[in-house]
């Protein structure tokens, strides 16, 4: 299926972080405007290398990365700082900045970005973080909260400005089950709400097609295997999907690192 | 031949490159300066935590400089009966080499590293990162301030370096030993030039700002963000920015007091 109007396109992408080994192996990858879409796939698979090209942090060697319609170039910083103004993201760990309050953090990018007075400021802030459930914390300082807390100080900070696009860099990782699901809950409500598209890199199956609309399956050699709404995955034939979303130990990925034959290495006459 | 000739050449593209590369760094950290004075109150909070928390240890180690020059400077010119210049050679002493040095090296090692770890930890936490994902330049939000915070405090703090010391001398000198104090102030009056001797020594101590808040700085923003990273990162300023301020106050003491 051809979304019909998509807001990010990944078209023919090629990525490495040097010449000799390659993330993204001609990836094309399409996200659907007020859609949450999610990007699959195990670690080092170059879930999070996408993420970072549809932010210019990187230029792909070949390929282009397109945001509503206009090319990514990473190179003019100018044009990149004007796209990233339109979106979001949600780092791994959050990335708040310590050495402010809760309350700062959310105001940060208000401050930087805007000339709206304290108390408007005030305002936006008590609502983004009441949309979080967080109103009551905004005095505390980051040290003081816990690690699920963090994740959605962050989130409310990356929709301090309203953005059209949110990129969300593993959003359940290292949470407990009631914070997962909170995560998992907020991340539909404020696509729905704010009538923002949402990306979702995960490796989180269950908690992703919970809210998802539509998901790509990436494989360890940076390439995409399967891609569908959830339903349709769920149901996939392929041994690779069906590896993944089951999280079986073994199969066309391999439980051993390749090695030298066991008898070799542990001197058993054959 | 070609093997020995290659690891020459390759070390030779390595400083090139590296000296490139702090030299774009230094020109950014230049060109984000002005962004960073239209926010002043971000420059005060860095003048505070770079000067401010600074003061305890400059200020004792002044005061410490100041009591030994006294009195190794007593026992040396009494025996030449020249004891009454003891007050002009403390402030000489003080104002030209020890104030803008060691206030350098002291700098470097308690607002340096102090730098360095901050914005390596930043770096690690991915909020250098998170800023510039924000469309917020981290060079000019959190570099630059600290930048100008570093270029602020140094010579304020080694101006109070030689200041504490004089002190320290006079305590010594005038209170313990009793050379006269008309005397230790009245040489020093006479003998010191405003221009000359302050004004150079406070140059120094702007250039040592300089040396020690880029290096700081460069080794924060381009140290791995691991734990092993940023320990390294922390003591290269160490040793960089020291042997810098040691090396640059060679050269300038030979530009600004090469004629008697």
């Amino acid at each position: 299926m051809i979304p019909a109007e998509p807001i990010i396109e990944i078209d023919h992408v090629t990525f490495g972080y040097d010449a000799s080994r390659s993330i993204l192996n001609d990836v094309s990858l399409t996200f659907e405007r007020g859609k949450v879409t999610a990007i699959l796939g195990g670690s080092g698979c170059g879930k999070t290398t996408l993420l970072r090209l549809i932010g210019g942090v990187y230029p792909a060697n070949a390929g282009a990365v397109r945001f509503d319609g206009e090319v990514v170039d990473a190179t003019d910083k100018e044009a990149l700082f004007r796209l990233r103004r339109r979106l979001g993201m949600l780092f791994q760990f959050g990335a708040l900045f310590t050495d402010l309050s809760v309350f700062e953090n959310v105001a940060f990018p208000l401050r930087e970005h805007t000339d709206l007075d304290e108390a408007m400021i005030r305002d936006i802030v008590l609502l983004k973080l009441n949309a979080v459930g967080l109103r009551g914390a905004a005095p505390l300082r980051i040290s003081a909260i816990s690690g699920g807390m963090a994740r959605r100080v962050a989130l409310a900070r990356a929709i301090a400005l309203d953005p059209e696009l949110i990129m969300y860099d593993e959003p359940f990782a290292g949470l407990d089950p009631i914070s997962m699901g909170v995560a998992a809950n907020l991340i539909r409500t404020l696509n729905d709400t704010t009538d923002a598209t949402s990306l979702i890199v995960s490796h989180d199956v269950e908690e992703c097609f919970s809210i998802c609309d539509y998901a790509y399956l990436m494989s360890s050699q940076g390439r995409v295997v399967a891609h569908g709404p959830p339903l349709e995955l769920s149901a996939s034939d392929d041994p690779e999907v069906r590896q993944f979303i089951r999280g079986e130990p073994d199969g066309p990925v391999r439980f051993h690192y390749p090695a030298r034959p066991l008898a070799e290495d542990f001197g058993v006459r054959p | 031949m070609v093997s020995l000739i290659a690891p020459i050449g390759r070390t030779t593209l390595d400083i090139l490159r590296a000296l490139g590369h702090h030299a774009f760094f230094f020109a950014d950290l230049l060109r984000n300066v002005p962004t960073a004075l239209r926010r002043p109150y971000l420059v005060v909070a860095q003048i505070h935590a770079i000067g401010n928390l600074s003061l305890v240890i400059i200020m004792a180690s002044g005061l410490a400089v100041g009591f030994v020059l006294a009195l190794q400077m007593y026992y040396a010119l009494v025996t030449y009966g020249a004891a009454e210049s003891l007050g002009l050679i403390v402030n000489l002493s003080l104002v030209r080499e020890l104030g803008p040095v060691v206030t350098g090296l002291l700098f470097a090692g308690r607002a340096g590293t102090s730098l360095t770890a901050e914005i390596g930890l930043m770096k690690a936490g991915e909020q250098l990162a998170a800023m510039d994902m924000m469309a917020i330049d981290p060079r000019s939000r959190v570099l630059a301030p600290r930048f100008i915070g570093g270029i602020v405090s140094m010579p304020i703090l080694a101006i109070l370096f030689s200041t504490v010391g004089i002190l320290g001398a006079y305590v010594v000198a005038v209170l313990l030993i009793g050379v006269d104090a008309g005397n230790f102030w009245s040489i020093m009056q006479t003998g010191v030039d405003v221009r000359r001797d302050v004004g150079n020594g406070i140059v120094k101590s702007m250039v040592f700002g300089v040396i020690c808040t880029f290096v700081a700085l460069y080794q924060g923003y381009e140290t791995q963000a691991t734990p092993e990273g940023v320990a390294h990162a922390t003591t290269r300023t160490v040793v960089i920015a020291s042997l810098g301020v040691l090396a640059m106050d060679f050269i300038l003491t030979a530009m600004m007091f090469s004629t008697p």
